[in-house]
């Protein structure tokens, strides 16, 4: 072994005198030769941008470092050193990786400790010589930039400064690079700041390192494996002294182990390999035929009363992966679909409909677990009740009715329309162009009545006027002025007498309009000239309501017979069907507000000491002394006779408007301003026998026909419905009404449509007054 | 003195009781009582009369039926929760004292849940399972993608994956499959089993995403999973046995080793998962299970009603039959961007024979340079080498196929061709009220599929024919069924087409003409009447329901629209590039 020491060290020094020049240099150069091989600026050389190369190679010139500081204290240890450990070769230099080489083949048997931990433990027990290298600049090993402003580069052993090289300037630099053959080898000391010149060996190693081979130019990596450690038994021990006793021994306390777990898996406390898969597969669930039959249950406690959930609805087309273009969402839809992102369940879909041409485009779908599992949440906390849903087509709803072709006549179309213009032609005819003007009303029509032949028609309009017409031909006879808005006009149902009942402003006036038979007219004028005579006192209450006047000289020219003068503005005004007597409504005369009057006695009475509420309208019965008078919510009927209260129709509406009842008088139809018409059975009860909801705003007049079964109802909304009301006989069965047409020629005006409608007495014709300020006629 | 009864102690007040009364009673906790309700099916009740049923209290409350919680008490489960809690305790006792002895020891005697008597008291019989078979195939087919999670135990993947794909196997050896759909959520499979109908989804490929906890809890589903699994695994035995099957499926030529089984990673599963599907599965018996049984013919009223609905059924098996066999002696090879488990599972079900590269995947049977492969399915745009025996086609024609229960003509669905959409097979065109694209309805009526298929053709000789003015018209007169406007509409133009008619110089005598359209007016008015006369108490029902009609009759209206401006676009665009053409070959000249 000595031998070999000594061998090393007579080559070390050997090639540390031939490469002493250069090796002053080399420890610290590693670096710089590295950026002149990649052709990197040497000014530029601070220690951060040499930071920046290769981190292998740091590594290795680190360990360069080392490798050169303990030469000498290395060479000595070596002699030991087993080195298998390539990386260590790797970063020596040659010389040491020539000795090694060397050296191991020698050194097979030597005890096994690695190299590097000698190192380490070399450096720690020996001082450390770094500083003693030849390195004049005794800064140490800093940053060099710290010197970057200064003109001296660091100190040397006496401390003197050491200055900084002329650097020439970029010429000089220049002319450097073209002239100088070796200014590709030529590197920058950082310590010293001097160039130097590296040699071919140098650059050799750098272009081995950069290449990624073992700087070692005679290394070889091929060599033939040499096994340190064998399989083999040594004829000698590696130690001199013999095994230790217990190592022939048996543990015991192996032993103990052993036998608690031969305890442990002879009591099955602890299983083997096998016994646990055996067990693992039994606690796997275990599939049997749970259900012997398809259909029959075996008696078991079950849920009470089980309600199963639910099947999820089925995909639609617009869910498919490739779907018809239709289903995808335009822009505006999508946008929506957007915006309903706070309340989704309002969306549309719950997906955004995608098109994909081909299907392994298709993604999956980032929700679907999410709506797994919404499910499963559905299934165990969404609360279940049976709802059992119609299955019927809403057309079933709707009541099965005769058709209105069974039930004709009825009036269909629009036959005459009582206005200015058409009178106008009518009487340009005539040759009387002078009268037009007078012609047709020129405000809302607000009553309308026809006499007993039906052969005219009378009309009291806001215009102050009151005009009668010829039904047949659309003629307006007669045209006679008012003082006041004309609110109520009604004729006479007396045939033998010719007259008509006006409201008018606080007036009631009864006019012999002196149309149609003349001594029907000459007659009515003799019974109204003679005033009765009679003794009763007219009670001071009445006389303060109404006051019976003759009208004066150019009154009776008109045609008024007798004015009747209100303490209130009358509203309404109706006959008695035998025309004798009429009432009038004056809803502003609290309990004074119904007046019932008698032409042939010229006699006014109040039948209600009491007032019940706002009186909207009353009406006499047809056959019976009953008087209806209707409240704004209820109506009233009285028995004229015994003067008693006979029955309180209950309308549950808010607010009636007009009332027009039956010719046989045991049914009664309400009008309300809350759209509503209320067919009232006398006989049956209090309550409406059939709500009718035709009319899409206020109902303003109701009418029957005399003959035919039939009855009208027109309504703000500018529309005349005319229905079947059909009335039997037998008590048992019960008015059949079928609403038949819906005729709408009137036009709006101030949000009024038609104020009244009247049937014509004998044909199923029927009249009505709009706010238009027409009245039309529509026949069969 | 008088009792007075208290109020609340019989009625709806006594049949109803809040959660946490149910808690208490039970002596549970949330968790528990949690697991407890999902895996026995107990549910919370919307009681007729909330108030009287929360005895009086405000708000809304999660209520249960009194006799659920008294049946939830006799529950032997309840008692292996309790013992869950204290094993772990121990657990928790032996990891926090570090004694890892003790720690195994306890994990690996963990107290079970036997859910078999849970399966047979929620579904007494088999067909009652099967009822309810759709939430557990679709939560069975997503846990199965799943990789291991919190909260979910290991094995129950593996588990789920298991016993899919025995249904699977069930469904191609019964020939049970109906119906497919591909939507953008997943595949939807329609199988009908002893009469009932059961769909689930299958998700696409990679369908598993990380959640929040505040958005999916797993351990829910993961609850749902372990009894679903149970009931599945019972519904799969049955059904093999019924199909004269092995139930654990042994596979004739499938031999791998365990140890090879345990190395896999998940890809190779999956492959082998789609190559079993592609495999025979072994019987108990080779007796043919019957189950194409002839309808006996019973005229107990001779009425004709019944015989016609008689022969329908007939008509219905008849094409059943015809479906089971729909690609029989079809040979398919896929291609390898193909998704291979869906479409070898529905191959397979309808008789016939997949393969795919056996480089890349197990399990394949033939080669792609089969002489008799019929179909090679392909899902890119070209290929290179083709084989002229076969005809190129795009997975979109198995599925439609399926659906139209016949083998559709394959030119539109060749490589490369813009695909027709895919309708889905679950819309009921008999049902009214429902939108059914001009695709559809071709479908229903083979009739007009020929005429399309003609106008097509013509459309790609001379490019002239319209075939969307027969579409327009049909719209139209259902509209008019619709809309009411529409229909003025429509009385407009016609009297514009009336004004139109040139009219003669020597005028006859004019015949009344009755006006077709006077007739549907006059009586639609009249139904306008008639509506008004509904009794009160229907009144808003009516309306809802028409104003659902209207709605419904609103959204085929804009689908119709969408669809007609869609074509009329796409006619456009067809027509410049015709003319776009010629210029352009003038301009080479």
């Amino acid at each position: 072994m000595g031998n070999k020491q000594e061998i090393k060290h007579v080559k070390r020094k050997n090639q540390e005198e031939t490469n002493s020049t250069e090796k002053e240099a080399e420890s610290t150069e590693d670096e710089e030769l590295l950026n002149v091989i990649n052709g990197e600026d040497e000014d530029s050389s601070d220690d951060d941008e040499l930071e920046i190369s290769g981190s292998e190679n740091e590594e290795s010139d680190e360990e360069d470092e080392e490798s050169e500081d303990n030469e000498e204290v290395e060479s000595e240890e070596e002699s030991e050193n087993t080195d298998d450990d390539q990386e260590s070769e790797e970063s020596d230099n040659e010389e040491n990786s020539e000795v090694k080489a060397e050296n191991s083949k020698n050194l097979g048997d030597s005890a096994g400790a690695n190299i590097n931990e000698k190192v380490a433990n070399n450096e720690y027990e020996d001082f450390d010589s770094s500083d003693e290298e030849d390195i004049r600049n005794t800064v140490g090993n800093i940053p060099m930039n710290w010197y970057n402003e200064y003109k001296h580069l660091g100190y040397d052993w006496d401390g003197n400064q050491i200055l900084k090289p002329e650097t020439g300037d970029n010429l000089d630099a220049f002319l450097k690079r073209m002239e100088d053959p070796d200014f590709w080898r030529t590197v920058k000391d950082p310590q010293t700041g001097q160039d130097v010149v590296l040699s071919d060996e140098d650059i050799n190693l750098i272009k081995r390192i950069t290449a990624q081979k073992i700087p070692d130019e005679t290394f070889d990596e091929y060599a033939p494996w040499i096994e340190w450690f064998t399989s083999e038994v040594e004829q000698m021990p590696l130690r001199k002294f013999p095994e230790h006793k217990r190592s022939f021994l048996p543990s015991k306390h192996e032993a103990r182990k052993v036998s608690k777990l031969v305890h442990a898996l002879k009591m099955g406390w602890i299983k083997t390999r096998a016994e646990a898969a055996k067990l693992r597969a039994k606690k796997e669930p275990q599939f049997y035929m749970l259900w012997q039959t398809d259909d029959q249950a075996e008696d078991m406690r079950r849920i009470y009363k089980h309600i199963s959930a639910p099947k999820r609805i089925l995909p639609g087309h617009a869910e498919s992966y490739n779907p018809p273009p239709e289903y995808l969402f335009d822009e505006k839809e999508l946008k929506q679909w957007n915006k309903l992102k706070s309340a989704p369940w309002k969306r549309k879909l719950h997906f955004v409909p995608q098109k994909f041409d081909s299907l392994r485009k298709v993604p999956a779908y980032p929700r679907f677990i999410k709506e797994r599992f919404l499910r499963c949440l559905d299934l165990y906390l969404c609360p279940r009740a049976i709802k059992m849903k119609l299955n019927i087509e809403p057309e079933s709803l709707v009541p099965k009715l005769p058709s209105p072709k069974d039930l004709q006549p009825f009036p269909t179309i629009l036959a005459i329309e009582y206005k200015g213009e058409k009178c106008q032609i009518f009487f340009f005819l005539l040759q009387k162009i002078n009268w037009f003007y007078n012609l047709g009303h020129t405000d809302m029509v607000r009553s309308i009545s026809i006499d007993k032949t039906g052969q005219y028609l009378l009309s009291g309009s806001d215009d102050c006027t009151i005009k009668i017409w010829e039904v047949n031909t659309g003629r307006c006879l007669k045209t006679i002025k008012t003082n006041s808005v004309v609110r109520s006009v009604e004729w006479c149902p007396n045939a033998a007498l010719s007259l008509v009942l006006v409201a008018t402003g606080q007036e009631v006036l009864l006019i012999n309009p002196n149309v149609g038979d003349y001594l029907v007219n000459s007659k009515t004028d003799t019974v109204l000239q003679d005033v009765p005579k009679s003794d009763v006192v007219t009670p001071e209450r009445v006389r303060a309501t109404v006051q019976w006047i003759e009208p004066d000289e150019e009154q009776y020219k008109n045609g008024v017979r007798l004015i009747l003068k209100h303490f209130k503005d009358v509203c309404q005004v109706t006959w008695h069907a035998k025309g004798d007597y009429f009432a009038t409504v004056m809803p502003d005369g609290q309990n004074r507000s119904v007046l019932i009057s008698q032409i042939s006695r010229r006699r006014s009475q109040l039948p209600f000491t009491k007032s019940k509420g706002l009186v909207q309208c009353v009406l006499f019965h047809p056959t019976k002394p009953f008087l209806f008078v209707a409240t704004q919510r209820h109506v009233r009927i009285y028995d004229l006779v015994k003067q008693a209260l006979m029955k309180k129709l209950l309308t549950n509406s808010k607010w009636i408007s007009c009332m027009a009842i039956h010719p046989l008088g045991d049914n009664l139809v309400v009008g309300t301003y809350d759209r509503k018409m209320l067919w009232f059975d006398l006989d049956l009860s209090t309550k409406p026998y059939q709500t009718l909801r035709l009319h899409g705003t206020a109902v303003r007049g109701v009418a029957f026909h005399k003959h035919y079964p039939l009855f009208a109802s027109g309504s703000d909304d500018r529309s005349l419905i005319v229905s079947h009301g059909m009335v039997y006989n037998d008590l048992l069965q019960n008015p059949l009404i079928v609403p038949l047409k819906r005729l709408q020629n009137h036009e709006g005006f101030n949000d009024f449509g038609i104020f009244d409608v009247v049937f014509h007495p004998l044909q199923p014709w029927v009249f009505s007054s709009g706010a238009d300020a027409t009245i039309k006629l529509y026949n069969n | 003195m008088v009792n007075r009864k208290k109020k609340y102690t019989s009625g709806e007040g006594a049949q109803f009781m809040t959660r946490k009364s149910a808690l208490k009673k039970l002596q549970l906790s949330l968790n528990d009582f949690r697991k407890l309700c999902i895996l026995k099916g107990i549910y919370p009740r919307e009681p007729r009369n909330r108030k009287r049923a929360q005895k009086g209290k405000a708000g809304i409350r999660t209520l249960y039926h009194v006799k659920d919680i008294q049946f939830l008490l006799h529950e032997p489960i309840v008692w292996r929760l309790r013992d869950y809690k204290i094993f772990n305790k121990k657990v928790g006792r032996a990891r926090a004292v570090k004694d890892f002895e003790k720690l195994n020891k306890y994990l690996n005697n963990h107290p079970t849940l036997k859910l078999d008597h849970i399966v047979k008291e929620r579904y007494p019989t088999f067909i009652e399972a099967l009822k309810d078979l759709d939430d557990c195939l679709t939560l069975c087919f997503l846990f199965s993608t799943f990789p291991s999670l919190a909260h979910v135990p290991r094995d129950q993947s593996a588990l789920c994956r298991r016993l899919t794909l025995e249904f699977l196997h069930a469904v191609i050896e019964g020939k049970l499959l109906r119906k497919v759909f591909v939507s953008i959520k997943g595949y939807y499979f329609q199988a009908e089993i002893k009469g009932q109908t059961i769909t689930w989804i299958v998700p696409h490929h990679f369908s598993f995403t990380p959640m929040s906890k505040a958005e999916v809890d797993f351990k829910v589903m993961s609850t749902f999973v372990e009894f679903y699994t149970v009931m599945l695994g019972f519904v799969n035995f049955r059904l093999y046995h019924g199909l004269n099957l092995y139930y654990p499926p042994k596979f004739s030529c499938l031999q791998q080793n365990n140890e090879e089984k345990q190395l896999v990673d998940e890809d190779i599963f999956v492959a082998e998962r789609v190559a079993a599907l592609n495999l025979p599965v072994s019987k108990t018996s080779n007796e043919l299970v019957e189950d194409d049984f002839e309808i006996d013919k019973f005229n107990a009223d001779g009425s004709e009603a019944n015989e016609e609905q008689q022969e329908e059924i007939r008509k219905e098996l008849e094409k059943v039959k015809n479906l089971k066999n729909l690609f029989k002696g079809q040979k398919f090879y896929l291609n390898r961007e193909v998704p291979r488990e869906p479409l070898v599972f529905v191959i397979r079900c309808f008789g016939g024979e997949v393969s795919w590269d056996k480089t890349l995947f197990v399990g394949s049977t033939f080669d792609e340079d089969d002489e008799t492969i019929t179909h090679q399915i392909v899902d890119r745009p070209s290929m290179e080498k083709q084989f002229i025996s076969r005809y190129y086609i795009q997975p979109q024609w198995v599925f439609d196929s399926v659906n139209a229960r016949d083998l559709l003509p394959v030119q539109k669905y060749f490589m490369g061709e813009v695909l027709p959409p895919h309708l889905s097979p679950f819309i009921d065109p008999e049902k009214d009220q429902e939108y059914i694209p001009p695709e559809a309805r071709a479908l229903y009526n083979e009739n007009e599929l020929e005429e399309q298929f003609k106008n097509d053709e013509n459309k790609k000789n001379d490019d002239d024919e319209d075939d969307d003015e027969e579409d327009d018209n049909e719209e139209n007169e259902e509209q008019e069924g619709n809309d009411d406007q529409e229909d003025e509409e429509g009385e407009e133009d016609n009297e514009e087409n009336v004004s139109k008619k040139p009219k003669l110089s020597v005028s006859t005598g004019e015949v009344y003409k009755e006006i077709p359209w006077e007739k549907s007016r006059q009586e639609r008015q009249e139904f306008r009447l008639r509506e008004k006369m509904i009794k009160n108490k229907h009144r808003h029902l009516y309306k809802s329901m028409m104003e659902g009609k209207q709605k419904r009759a609103k959204e085929i209206w804009l689908l119709r629209k969408k669809r007609r401006l869609h074509d009329e676009k796409e006619k456009g665009q067809k027509e410049k590039k015709k003319s776009e053409k010629p210029k352009k070959k003038i301009v080479t000249n």
